[in-house]
């Protein structure tokens, strides 16, 4: 497993709480722009989700795909996401790094030159949304070559057979996806989540977090109490949508709920 | 009506690879939804009342077996090899989609879904999805671009005659690839009551297996209706390609015929150098799109491509099915393509050779069938499939060659 992830989950449990993982796309609203936007985020979380941009976001809900098509839009490029990681890893050298998006993207632009590229930027971890435990073949050894982390998805529709696949093929943490739905929905149903963590623990070790539809603290308490990390995303991307001028008002917001996201998920004693 | 050949020929692996290509590159959440498809089809296929089912429907309702025509007309004006076509344009619905549409609508029923949802590009297949949605009396929703049902109208309005609803896509160029991206997104959020049928050969495993073996029975017959007229096998067979259904469908059952040349035309748009074509085999690469490793049309960092463009609705799509890049692979297919305006004018000869007016895709593959039928010798023998017939684009065309109110054209 990538060292860094391992630390930041060893970190937070010796702190008594979940890590705060955040999701941006990269080159949203713009690169320069979505730069600032990140390194903001970044001081309040402790893993960060750079979305590259993809022209078919077929897992996503409307608050991603907007973004996707503005960071298209703004001439994004793989070179634009690596100098946003690089400018992430100077800054914050014990964040987790993880790149998030679909397969078609490093697959064509070669799985090898893309962990390599990623990996010399200080990137801990990759998911690749379509890319699930049946297919990692494609790019399994070329992560691990790599010290990169190939973290695998499950969701409420996993059996068991395809939790211990996951297990086997994954490694940094397990995404848990809160609903059977696309991101930005409500989230799912808290006992639910919780049975099904519990299931997975059967499985792995591996710490895992749960995403999709994470909104408000209560949500992000709820979720602490017995997950390792909460993922927020659409929740962090609608802030850009509803500002797309000031960016600064953007950092403010962005800082402000992550802070208070991340100060919801101190665990009970 | 003939004796199907109801075995697997050239089956994938077990994770749904032809080769290289195909696969299952699904979201997680889908991953078991797809399996209870595949399970649940395979579980199908293997019992025989289903097929005694299918095959009753697919004569009493569609009206199969389609005819194979000898077009001696337009064989005289083009002079060279005999041309036949396939005749799938006089299906029930006007197009071979429905083929498929029944068979996925019988699984769906056998696996308890109460509702279909699909996605169309030119809507024969969401007229096919919404006919037998009708039919089984199913709830269906259908995905359909907003530019789409601009260019489509009539058959939007049929769509909703039949009771369908029909969902406009406004995201991504609101085409073809965008319902399909949405209709993925909708059904991740309700796999559990509501059955996908997917509408061609392309997609997650067992799509691109599925779709193929409910569409054989267009080359089966045509095999053996060849046999028969013609008294031997063609020396080409010729189908146009979007993703691959109609293709897939008569080329696949011939694959072991090693006499007969194969041959699938893509949309050559404006050309296939001008950028703007929906050639993914030709001019595309390895990718991975809407849940399978293909062709793609799509630019150096995987983006995929937005000016994927063809005369035709059906064809206008940056993908193409993984068998078919499997057996291009393998030498097994020889690539053509036409032209919008090549297609156009396909269309106006068999019009008025023949009197049949095909749809905009299979003039695809009559302007290539009849090009390679001129360099040929007349005791030679060229099968194209006529897909579907061309109502639905009446309007487009009007459009192109104008029309004044005395009739003329």
């Amino acid at each position: 497993m990538s060292k860094r992830l391992a630390e930041v989950f060893a970190r937070c449990e010796a702190e008594n709480r979940s890590a705060l993982v955040g999701y941006l796309t990269a080159g949203d609203p713009s690169v320069e722009t979505s730069e600032k936007l990140m390194l903001g985020l970044a001081e309040h979380i402790d893993i960060i989700e750079i979305g590259l941009p993809f022209s078919d976001p077929m897992a996503d809900g409307p608050v991603i795909q907007a973004a996707s098509e503005r960071a298209l839009a703004a001439g994004t490029h793989f070179d634009d996401v690596l100098h946003i990681a690089m400018r992430i890893r100077e800054k914050y050298p014990n964040i987790g790094i993880v790149l998030m998006g679909y397969a078609n993207v490093p697959y064509t632009i070669g799985f090898e030159a893309f962990a390599q590229r990623a990996s010399a930027v200080g990137v801990d971890g990759v998911l690749l949304v379509d890319i699930p435990a049946e297919e990692s073949a494609l790019c399994a050894d070329i992560f691990k070559q790599h010290d990169l982390s190939q973290i695998m998805l499950l969701a409420p529709t996993s059996t068991e057979e395809r939790i211990q696949l996951a297990a086997d093929a994954g490694d940094g943490f397990i995404y848990y996806v809160s609903l059977a739905g696309i991101t930005g929905a409500e989230m799912g149903e808290v006992a639910k989540i919780k049975d099904k963590l519990s299931l997975i623990r059967q499985y792995s070790k591996l710490p895992i977090c749960v995403g999709f539809g994470v909104k408000t603290t209560e949500q992000a308490a709820d979720l602490a109490s017995f997950a390792d990390g909460v993922v927020v995303g659409s929740y962090f991307v609608s802030q850009i949508t509803s500002n797309t001028n000031a960016e600064d008002v953007i950092v403010d917001n962005l800082s402000t709920s992550a802070s208070a996201l991340a100060s919801a998920m101190y665990k009970a004693i | 009506m003939i004796d199907y050949d109801l075995s697997i020929k050239h089956a994938p692996d077990e994770g749904g690879h032809f080769g290289e290509y195909g696969g299952r590159f699904a979201a997680e959440t889908l991953m078991q939804p797809l399996k209870e498809i595949e399970d649940a089809f395979f579980s199908a296929w293997a019992d025989p009342s289903f097929h005694e089912e299918r095959l009753d429907l697919l004569k009493n309702y569609v009206g199969r077996a389609t005819p194979l025509y000898h077009a001696k007309q337009l064989t005289a004006e083009v002079g060279g090899a005999q041309i036949y076509l396939k005749r799938e344009d006089l299906n029930h619905t006007g197009a071979h989609k429905v083929n498929n549409t029944i068979g996925q609508a019988l699984l769906a029923r056998r696996m308890g879904k109460k509702k279909v949802i699909a996605e169309t590009g030119a809507g024969q297949h969401g007229v096919a999805t919404a006919t037998v949605a009708a039919m089984f009396n199913m709830q269906c929703d259908i995905y359909m671009g907003r530019e789409d049902i601009r260019r489509q109208a009539p058959n939007v309005f049929r769509m909703k005659l039949l009771g369908a609803n029909v969902i406009p896509v406004d995201s991504g160029n609101a085409t073809l690839k965008d319902a399909v991206n949405e209709a993925l997104r909708v059904w991740v959020a309700s796999c559990e009551d509501t059955y996908y049928i997917f509408g061609t050969a392309a997609g997650p495993h067992p799509f691109p297996l599925m779709v193929r073996q409910f569409h054989t029975v267009i080359g089966q017959e045509a095999r053996k209706q060849c046999l028969e007229q013609a008294g031997r096998l063609p020396d080409v067979a010729v189908a146009c390609v979007g993703g691959g259904s109609n293709a897939m469908g008569l080329l696949h059952p011939m694959w072991d015929d090693e006499e007969v040349r194969l041959v699938a035309v893509e949309a050559g748009g404006h050309g296939l150098n001008s950028g703007e074509h929906a050639a993914s085999l030709a001019k595309g690469k390895p990718g991975i799109i809407h849940g399978s490793l293909s062709y793609v049309l799509a630019d150096n960092e995987g983006q995929i491509s937005a000016d994927a463009h063809s005369i035709s609705a059906g064809l206008d799509y940056p993908g193409v099915g993984p068998e078919l890049a499997f057996m291009m692979k393998q030498g097994r297919l020889d690539l053509d393509s036409a032209t919008d305006d090549e297609a156009l004018e396909a269309f106006q000869i068999l019009t008025k050779a023949e009197g049949i007016i095909p749809a905009l895709e299979s003039s695809h593959a009559l302007a290539a069938g009849m090009r390679i039928a001129a360099t040929m010798e007349q005791d030679q023998v060229v099968l194209i499939n006529l897909s579907g017939r061309g109502d639905k684009d009446l309007g487009t065309v009007m459009d192109l060659l104008g029309f004044d109110d005395e009739g003329k054209s």
